[in-house]
């Protein structure tokens, strides 16, 4: 009973670093749920493609090199985050621009369809196999907590959040102000209507699978690098968390994505650490369940009415 | 040609992402060596890629054109004798060819019919009610632990836990369905892929009761009326098969009875949801996928006839679980995975939500293809996928289009 305390801190916060995770996943879907009102079905697996990325960067740079350490990953995460962001362009362009106007089942099989092709297209290119990521910041904190219990917080850890928080404070004021970010919540509010104002909707859609994108590869790059190892399958269990942490927050709401990823890390690392680490999906999928039951609308989200 | 010039641009453009998109994947191979991660460039793919890229885009407003009036040929209408004459010359071919076939072919046919009898059984969700399942292989997992579970524990034959397969599936679609049936299109989709995995992990995690990631092995296959197609008969005394025929004992005939077993599931399940469409019932599963609001507001209950779709499509995967447990002597978690429903529901999107025909011969195609092809079975999912993608755009209605019959008002002139 004495070690709850510092044991709660440390699920905590691994709790909170990989909901940062699911967090900076999750604002892809909603963004494009926001505006198209489809379910991106393959987002997880661009988030895999952004770690491929990364560690492709990684292996072209070299770490015994000259090159500190920072820069390496700064290289690793801008690298990653234009070619992924392309990578999401594309999809739009080849698997979803055409089926716009089709019904929403249509679209969501034609993601389905994407998320496979992703999957096989990275196991085919890079191989299937787990591929071993050299860590780059080993070590940790550790401070005692009173009787010999030591909290553990590897710095790989704390370079998640911190990103994520300043990413999410960047997005935050981008969507707020910008030019593009004001078109681009005009367009969620009525596509229609938007168009008829002269917004380039074509432009705001694609911004949007862009800049998802690009946040799923900062998610991916820092994963690979907290937990040492990916493979072309990553993509499917993340992207359904994340999904599950967009209805959670309320799928549409950005700061709903946010809320919703990091409620959803730490419920699982605390059902991981208190119940059973094999139930950890389990979990994830029940709440994922649950909350579209009950609350299909999420914490922050608005009711959808369906109009005749 | 000046169209050509006009379309340099955006081909360049589209050349240019291809090249960015191939290279971190294919144009940079990482390679281990020792425990040193290494770049193997290869930009062949990369030059490839972008070329076809360029050439396609560079041409498509002209092969637009060329296939401008072009459409696949539809099927021909028969009249309802040659109709049936056909049908009936198709399933005593079906009967007939494992007789003088060899066992690998016949082994893959029996495949192709499990997954016929799996389309079909989606296509009741799928194509008639509209409703996305994500998780239709959690049922199938079902009903193949039904049986499984039942021999170990209490030792029962396959046909004594055939019905109670189709019946355990069935009533966990209409538990799961029950709460789950009133979200609209694509949540649905996401709660059933959700239930599917969570069925799994159950499996998984339930060690001590499925045998956790193991699974269950020695099921035992099915019996001929009573008499056992093994060698020798289990129980001492007991007559087998080939004992009671008066045949040379062989483990082709186990490999045939298999395969028209299954023909014969695929075709009841082909008949009964053949008669079920014509019901009232299958009109308002179709009705309701057209227009929810429109059927509420004519007094059906959109809940009830989900649900009976719902069951009905789990009770089919239940005995097709059933009957794929008995084929492979074992089972386990590995085999349940959303891939699978990926599969089952490529099956129906290709051949056309709702087309029975269709259904058949995609489900065929796409079991027996690979098996033809299997130099290319590295690129099978890579093909699946693409193909998922291409049908939406160009062909969301199928390979084989439902034409249903209609008759128009005619238009009077003038008005």
């Amino acid at each position: 009973m004495n070690d709850f305390l510092p044991q709660l801190l440390q699920q905590l916060f691994n709790g909170l670093s990989l909901g940062a995770i699911y967090a900076l996943i999750a604002i892809g879907y909603t963004m494009v749920y926001g505006i198209i009102g489809m379910i991106n079905f393959a987002h997880g697996d661009i988030y895999m493609i952004g770690a491929y990325v990364g560690l492709v960067t990684l292996s072209a740079v070299g770490i015994q090199g000259a090159v500190p350490i920072w820069m390496v990953i700064g290289l690793m995460l801008i690298v990653a985050v234009v070619l992924t962001g392309i990578y999401g362009f594309a999809v739009e362009q080849v698997a979803y621009k055409p089926v716009r106007n089709s019904p929403r089942l249509v679209a969501l099989i034609s993601a389905i369809g994407m998320s496979i092709f992703l999957q096989n297209w990275v196991a085919l290119g890079q191989g299937a196999r787990d591929m071993a990521v050299p860590s780059l910041l080993p070590g940790a904190f550790q401070f005692e907590m009173g009787n010999g219990f030591e909290v553990f917080i590897p710095y790989t850890r704390i370079l998640i959040i911190a990103v994520a928080v300043v990413l999410m404070v960047l997005l935050t004021i981008y969507i707020k102000h910008s030019r593009m970010g004001r078109a681009s919540r005009a367009c969620s509010q009525d596509m229609h209507m938007a168009s008829l104002l002269g917004i380039n909707t074509n432009r705001v859609i694609s911004f949007t699978f862009i800049l998802g994108a690009m946040l799923a590869a900062v998610g991916g790059v820092l994963i690979a690098l907290a937990v040492g190892k990916l493979n072309p399958f990553i993509g499917f269990i993340a992207g359904i968390k994340a999904f599950t942490a967009a209805v959670l927050g309320g799928i549409g709401s950005i700061p709903g994505a946010m809320l919703g990823g990091v409620i959803l890390g730490v419920a699982e690392t605390l059902a991981a650490a208190y119940i059973s680490s094999e139930y950890k999906d389990i979990v994830a999928f029940s709440l994922l369940v649950l909350i579209l039951l009950f609350r299909p609308t999420g914490l922050l989200g608005k009711p959808e009415v369906e109009k005749v | 040609m000046r169209r050509l010039l006009l379309n340099l641009g955006p081909a360049l453009m589209a050349a240019v992402i291809t090249a960015l998109v191939v290279t971190p994947i294919f144009g940079l191979q990482l390679q281990r060596v020792g425990g040193q991660m290494s770049l193997e460039p290869d930009w062949s793919y990369v030059l490839w890629a972008a070329l076809i890229v360029f050439v396609v885009q560079l041409l498509k407003p002209a092969l637009k054109d060329a296939t401008k009036g072009f459409s696949l040929p539809s099927l021909p209408r028969l009249s309802p004798g040659v109709r049936n004459a056909l049908m009936f010359a198709t399933l005593l071919m079906a009967v007939s060819w494992p007789f003088f076939a060899g066992r690998n072919a016949v082994d893959i046919a029996t495949l192709a019919m499990i997954y016929v009898m799996l389309g079909l059984g989606l296509n009741i969700v799928v194509g008639f009610a509209g409703l996305l399942d994500l998780g239709f292989v959690g049922f199938y997992a079902v009903g193949a632990y039904t049986y499984a579970l039942l021999f170990h524990w209490a030792g029962w034959s396959f046909w004594e836990a055939l019905p109670l397969a189709g019946a355990v599936a069935a009533m966990f679609g209409f538990v799961l369905g029950f709460p789950v049936l009133r979200l609209r299109g694509d949540y649905l989709a996401i709660v059933t892929l959700g239930f599917g995995e969570i069925i799994r992990l159950l499996l998984i995690n339930l060690n001590n009761w499925t045998g956790g990631p193991d699974g269950i092995s020695g099921i035992p296959k099915p019996t001929v009326m009573g008499y056992e197609m093994t060698r020798n008969p289990s129980v001492e005394g007991g007559t087998t098969f080939h004992q009671l025929m008066g045949w040379e004992f062989s483990s082709i005939h186990m490999v045939i009875f298999l395969y028209l077993m299954a023909l014969m599931l695929a075709m009841v399940t082909l008949w009964i949801s053949n008669r079920l469409i014509r019901m009232p019932i299958g009109r308002a599963w179709e009705a309701l996928r057209e227009d929810e609001i429109a059927c509420r507001s004519l007094g059906l209950s959109p809940m009830r006839i989900k649900l009976s779709a719902f069951t009905l499509g789990a009770m089919f995967a239940g005995f097709g679980g059933a009957f794929f447990a008995a084929r492979q002597g074992i089972v386990n978690p590995e085999s349940f995975t959303f891939i699978e429903s990926a599969l089952i529901l490529a099956i129906v999107v290709l051949g056309g939500m709702g087309s029975q025909l269709g259904v058949i011969v995609a489900a065929i195609l796409i079991t027996v293809l690979p098996e033809l092809a299997r130099e290319f079975s590295e690129y099978r999912m890579l093909i699946f996928g693409l193909v998922m993608i291409l049908m939406m755009v160009w062909r969301p209605q199928g390979l084989f289009p439902v034409t249903r019959p209609q008759a128009q008002v005619p238009q009077k002139s003038g008005t």
